[in-house]
């Protein structure tokens, strides 16, 4: 029977501590460790060089060698559940955020959240943008009652740090510089054609958009967003929103139809 | 569990030239080639995205060059039932992008609901061999195609094993009516790693099966006891004993579709199509064996 | 506390944000639209060398043995020693392991 060997096999790869499993050998040796060993290897190098390709500046801020000590404690906490990888990482920040090692980086967790938007955003399904033009027939007086459906790619990343800044820096955007640990910037992240763009979303954007995203009409996602905070700019807020191609259609409420 | 209707499924149908695996950084490269470039291959699991570059890239790949979508993650060597949402996603982008060719792996690669993101070994016996003619079978009807299934690199064996691999995947080919894909850098690193001899593994396989062939770049390391261990890398140029056993099968069987496979370190375009013009070089001195790509299944 | 918004406030902002947005060269971005843009949601950035792709699958095995025991002995040693923050030039005082 195989089935009870192959669980045992599975587990022993991802548990340094299981011996080699009964049932193996090899012509040289009845224990191949050291050949059971190129398994445990394939395993949590292939899944620790997947999170390299996701997280290129989480790996920059902390160095190659911190990165893949501590994505090898995450491959072995939080094996993949996925089997297309592109996917698998998709909560190393909230791993990061318990990962005592990095305390000392509180804005960390954030940039792989950060990197892990870009990568859905990538295979995110396509879409054309709503343009300006598209508006012009909307009447401006029943514009509060209007909800908007927003590109599949888009996505956001509200932080207590300048994760924006802080990734642009360690993305080779930007040169490294003075960076103030709590100030707070919330990412946009959209591909609206075939590039991934990421963009500092101004005081309120992030609620704007968030409650836009929910269903809520443009009426009450202002409010949503001037609650969330007193600086919020409508009108800076909705061209950006003409101007990043943030939303593929907009539906006027019932009856408000001219 | 073969029926008339298998008869009238998509058979594979790739050029009998060389080709290279895609990689995203080449995309240009491969647009604006003049070498002779048979077909591409992707792995599946990098395109069951909804979309992006991936599937843009691949589209206009495809409107030039044949296609073959390689999978590494249906685990049809698994015990466990087949995931059937995977099966689905295959299913969608074998519908979107109608490759010329779909193939799989003689591997097990998750458990549970845990992906193990590796080819992993199995033992070859009654059981197991029951076990992979069912999911095999599975995936050929969800898809309604044939599939190449892949002789695997192994590292160690399986005391409970009662068939040669050879002889196994001989008698799914024969039970499924699937193809095969011949990874010849994987026959001589399995060979080398069981101190056998790799033309003998080629003379029990059947050949006539054989629908495309991998080749690749292997590591050589060694066990404790001295004994060499052969990794199968993708990392380095295709070693010059593999030349000659791929050239060894090719005079058997004829031109058959046949890619040079680089994952790790990948290097430029120019170093990929050099190798695949080794290839095409030894694709040219074969002799002509029109049958070999249309043996049909053996009748029930 | 809830911050209510007048159909008048939302009718003026959309006109403005119209405005803003459908300057003469949309086809070709002005300097005065990226401003614009800028100005509202920030530059976009791509992030360079990096197409945002994430991992792809190998079906290939590994010679670099990237398994290893459980000692925790590592120092974050990247850019997070050389970006500026307000307690000086890199916040992380080297340990001994």
């Amino acid at each position: 029977m195989f089935a009870p060997i192959q669980a045992e096999f599975a587990c022993a790869l991802l548990d340094p501590d299981r011996p080699v499993p009964q049932g193996l050998r090899a012509y040289t040796s009845q224990r191949p460790t050291r050949r059971f060993a190129v398994y445990r290897n394939n395993v949590v190098a292939g899944l620790v060089n997947a999170l390299r390709a996701k997280f290129p500046a989480t790996m920059r801020i902390v160095g190659d060698d911190f990165f893949a000590a501590m994505a090898r404690v995450f491959v072995m906490t939080r094996p993949p559940r996925t089997r297309i990888l592109h996917t698998y990482g998709d909560d190393l920040g909230d791993f990061i955020e318990e990962f005592a090692p990095a305390a000392e980086l509180p804005y960390l967790a954030d940039v792989a959240r950060l990197e892990a938007v870009r990568t859905r955003a990538y295979h995110a399904a396509d879409a054309e943008s709503l343009p300006a033009a598209a508006f012009s027939a909307v009447d401006p007086h029943t514009i509060g009652s209007l909800r908007v459906t927003l590109h599949p790619s888009l996505g956001i990343v509200r932080s207590r740090h300048p994760v924006v800044t802080i990734w642009m820096m360690n993305a080779g955007e930007v040169e490294f510089g003075p960076v103030n640990e709590n100030e707070r910037e919330d990412a946009l992240v959209l591909r609206p054609g075939m590039q991934v763009a990421v963009r500092k979303l101004p005081a309120g954007g992030a609620a704007f958009l968030l409650a836009l995203a929910s269903g809520a009409t443009l009426a009450e996602a202002a409010s949503c967003a001037a609650t969330d905070d007193p600086d919020f700019d409508l009108t800076a807020n909705l061209a950006g929103m003409i101007l990043s191609g943030a939303m593929t259609a907009c539906t006027p409420a019932e009856g408000s139809m001219p | 569990m073969q029926n008339d209707l298998s008869m009238m499924r998509r058979v594979t149908s790739l050029p009998q030239a060389a080709g290279i695996g895609f990689k995203p950084q080449h995309f240009d490269d491969l647009l604006a080639t003049d070498q002779p470039i048979g077909f591409i291959e992707v792995h599946a699991e990098n395109y069951m995205g909804a979309g992006g570059p991936p599937h843009a890239m691949l589209s206009a790949l495809h409107e030039r060059f044949a296609l073959s979508v390689h999978g590494v993650a249906m685990s049809i060597g698994s015990m466990q039932p087949l995931d059937r949402d995977h099966l689905a996603c295959l299913k969608i982008l074998c519908d979107r992008h109608q490759p010329e060719s779909v193939s799989e792996h003689l591997a097990w690669s998750s458990h549970g609901d845990v992906y193990l993101n590796d080819l992993l070994p199995l033992p070859y016996t009654e059981e197991t061999l029951e076990q992979v003619i069912a999911h095999v079978d599975q995936v050929q009807t969800a898809l309604d195609r044939e599939i190449l299934l892949e002789n695997p690199s192994t590292y160690l064996q399986f005391a409970d094993s009662t068939i040669p691999e050879a002889q196994f995947l001989s008698e799914i080919a024969r039970r499924t009516g699937c193809g095969l894909l011949l990874d010849v850098n994987n026959v001589f690193v399995q060979a080398r790693n069981h101190g056998t001899s790799p033309e003998g593994y080629l003379s029990d396989f059947p050949l006539a099966r054989v629908k495309q062939i991998h080749l690749a770049g292997h590591d050589v390391q060694s066990d404790e006891t001295g004994a060499p261990l052969l990794i199968d890398a993708h990392g380095s140029p295709v070693a010059a004993a593999v030349w000659r056993l791929y050239e060894r099968v090719i005079t058997v069987t004829g031109p058959l579709p046949t890619l040079i496979e680089w994952d790790n370190d990948v290097p430029d375009f120019a170093t990929l199509a050099d190798e695949a013009r080794a290839a095409g070089r030894i694709l040219a001195r074969a002799p002509q064996r029109q049958a070999a790509s249309h043996v049909r299944p053996d009748p029930g | 506390m809830h911050t209510k918004i007048t159909a008048a406030t939302l009718a003026g902002s959309f006109a403005a944000a119209l405005a803003m947005a459908a300057s003469p060269a949309v086809a070709q971005k002005s300097d005065q639209q990226k401003a614009g843009q800028e100005k509202c949601y920030g530059v976009a950035m791509a992030g360079k060398n990096d197409c945002a792709a994430g991992p792809g699958t190998s079906c290939a095995g590994t010679a670099k043995v990237d398994y290893q025991g459980n000692a925790w002995k590592y120092v974050p040693k990247g850019t997070c020693t050389t970006m500026k923050t307000p307690k000086g030039m890199g916040s992380l005082t080297p340990k001994q392991s």
